[in-house]
């Protein structure tokens, strides 16, 4: 039966869908935290592994920030959509009469602010841990803004691909890590450039416009996943 | 007037026998007659073409000013190279068919085209490291293309990986469409890393446009052996379709029909 109730507009439906999936995060910070820590505790593991010679650290340190920050958002994409799809309110908004990629991108959006945001703003300081020279602080703080929108989005697809598959954290790797190797190729060496003195700006511009394209075209696939992965 | 009229005739005639030929591709049993009669033509040329182009290449062409005889791997690797990356294509432009139109034979193409894309990659990076050996002195070099051909790699595994997850077939086949369109997004990044990420390997050496780098002594077979890949990855992709179909249909009555005749 057609309700009576008119509908909304897509602005009224993302920001509804983004509080809805914003408040949920706020219900269990440490899943705010936990990514936190892996990237603090990973961070920790170089120095022990390679050694604490400063000068090679500071070489390595944008490699090193930027492959954790990958691996800490694969960590945490797996979950995205896990929690709405086991108490079916996927199923209710694949039913609800809105795009679901307006609503998917509302999710994306909101856990994205929890994850990837969070991490850009704390990763200066890990930086400065790892002896990343000054000069590539401000380029690592741009290039993971920009880098953790694409991960994230990434992400999402493959959580939406891989939710109702038993044991799909290894497949999920298998599918988004060739997937965010651009990413990671121009985030390095942004930091690089900026930390050799050279002009990290066209490699900023260049992860813009992955950022930018992504936000584009992954939440069409996000939603036309979801729709697959509640039908099987 | 008579002759546009007989135009648009003839355009509209060969418009419906196109369309006719496009729908008829759609049915598991039409296209397996199709695709057999297609396969005992391809066969022969496959495997004629395949043998001129390694004699031709491998004891025919003159050894290079440099690298003596070792170059003569290019005649593997080049081709193999070349296949595996427009068989990313072939298995993306399938998925968009099936994700569009819902055509059950585009999901086996695109079912059928991943393993054979991945294997071509993997000859391409094996016969890459072989060659690399004797010419850069070391099995692996973390070049641009090299690891582009790589990532490729994971791309088809992934799609293969995905297929198999899933229980139910259809939604697999949906999934890896998805799946392989994003990825198709990374293709044309990975071909321009080439230019962007330039660091030891050589670059492409045959270029359409102005001079070409490679003698056409070399050029000859090279080409020959690039037309008798793309032959060979046809062939095993109708030939693995083939098997899908005769496995996923082995309870209908036309292959049961078509086994008890012959």
């Amino acid at each position: 039966m057609p309700s009576d109730r008119p509908l909304l507009s897509l602005r009224a439906v993302f920001l509804r869908q983004f509080l809805r999936h914003g408040r949920s995060i706020m219900t269990s910070p440490a899943d705010v935290a936990n990514p936190l820590l892996f990237f603090f505790m990973v961070i920790t593991l170089f120095p022990l592994g390679l050694g604490p010679d400063p000068a090679r650290l500071a070489t390595l340190s944008p490699g090193i920030l930027w492959v954790v920050a990958l691996l800490a958002s694969l960590m945490v994409s797996a979950k995205l959509f896990a929690s709405d799809f086991e108490d079916g309110s996927l199923e209710q908004l694949a039913l609800a009469p809105y795009p679901l990629a307006v609503t998917a991108l509302a999710e994306v959006s909101a856990h994205w602010l929890a994850t990837g945001f969070l991490l850009t703003l704390v990763s200066p300081l890990f930086g400065v841990m790892l002896g990343l020279p000054d000069e590539g602080l401000l380029t690592l703080l741009v290039s993971l803004l920009l880098g953790t929108i694409c991960l994230t989005l990434i992400g999402a697809l493959g959580s939406a691909l891989t939710i109702n598959i038993r044991r799909g954290g290894l497949l999920l790797s298998l599918l988004i890590i060739p997937l965010n190797v651009p990413v990671l190729i121009f985030g390095t060496t942004a930091v690089r450039e900026a930390v050799l003195g050279g002009n990290p700006e066209s490699w900023l511009a260049l992860l813009g416009a992955l950022a930018l394209g992504s936000l584009v075209i992954a939440p069409l696939a996000i939603g036309a996943a979801l729709r697959v992965s509640l039908d099987s | 007037m008579a002759p546009v009229g007989a135009l648009l005739r003839a355009v509209r005639r060969y418009n419906t026998s196109m369309w006719t030929f496009i729908h008829k591709l759609g049915s598991p049993p039409w296209f397996f007659g199709f695709s057999g009669s297609l396969v005992r033509w391809l066969l022969p040329i496959t495997v004629t073409l395949l043998l001129v182009g390694a004699i031709w290449g491998l004891l025919v062409a003159p050894p290079d000013f440099r690298q003596g005889n070792s170059y003569r791997i290019i005649y593997i690797h080049v081709p193999a190279a070349v296949v595996a990356l427009a068989g990313y294509y072939v298995m993306a432009f399938a998925g968009a068919v099936s994700l569009i139109w819902r055509i059950r034979m585009a999901d086996v193409t695109m079912r059928a085209a991943a393993p054979v894309g991945a294997i071509l990659t993997a000859i391409a990076l094996v016969t890459g490291a072989i060659w690399g050996k004797p010419t850069w002195g070391t099995w692996w070099v973390w070049d641009a293309r090299i690891t582009s051909m790589l990532i490729l790699l994971f791309l088809y595994l992934g799609v293969v990986a995905l297929f198999e997850a899933y229980e139910n077939k259809t939604a697999a086949a949906r999934a890896c469409a998805v799946l392989s369109l994003v990825g198709t997004v990374n293709i044309p990044i990975i071909y321009k890393s080439v230019d962007w990420w330039y660091s030891l390997h050589q670059p492409a050496s045959i270029k359409f446009t102005g001079e070409s780098a490679i003698d056409a002594s070399m050029l000859y077979p090279l080409l020959l052996m690039i037309v008798a890949f793309y032959c060979l990855f046809v062939l095993a992709l109708l030939l693995n379709m083939r098997a899908e179909l005769v496995w996923t249909h082995r309870e209908s009555g036309w292959l049961k029909q078509l086994v008890g005749d012959t």
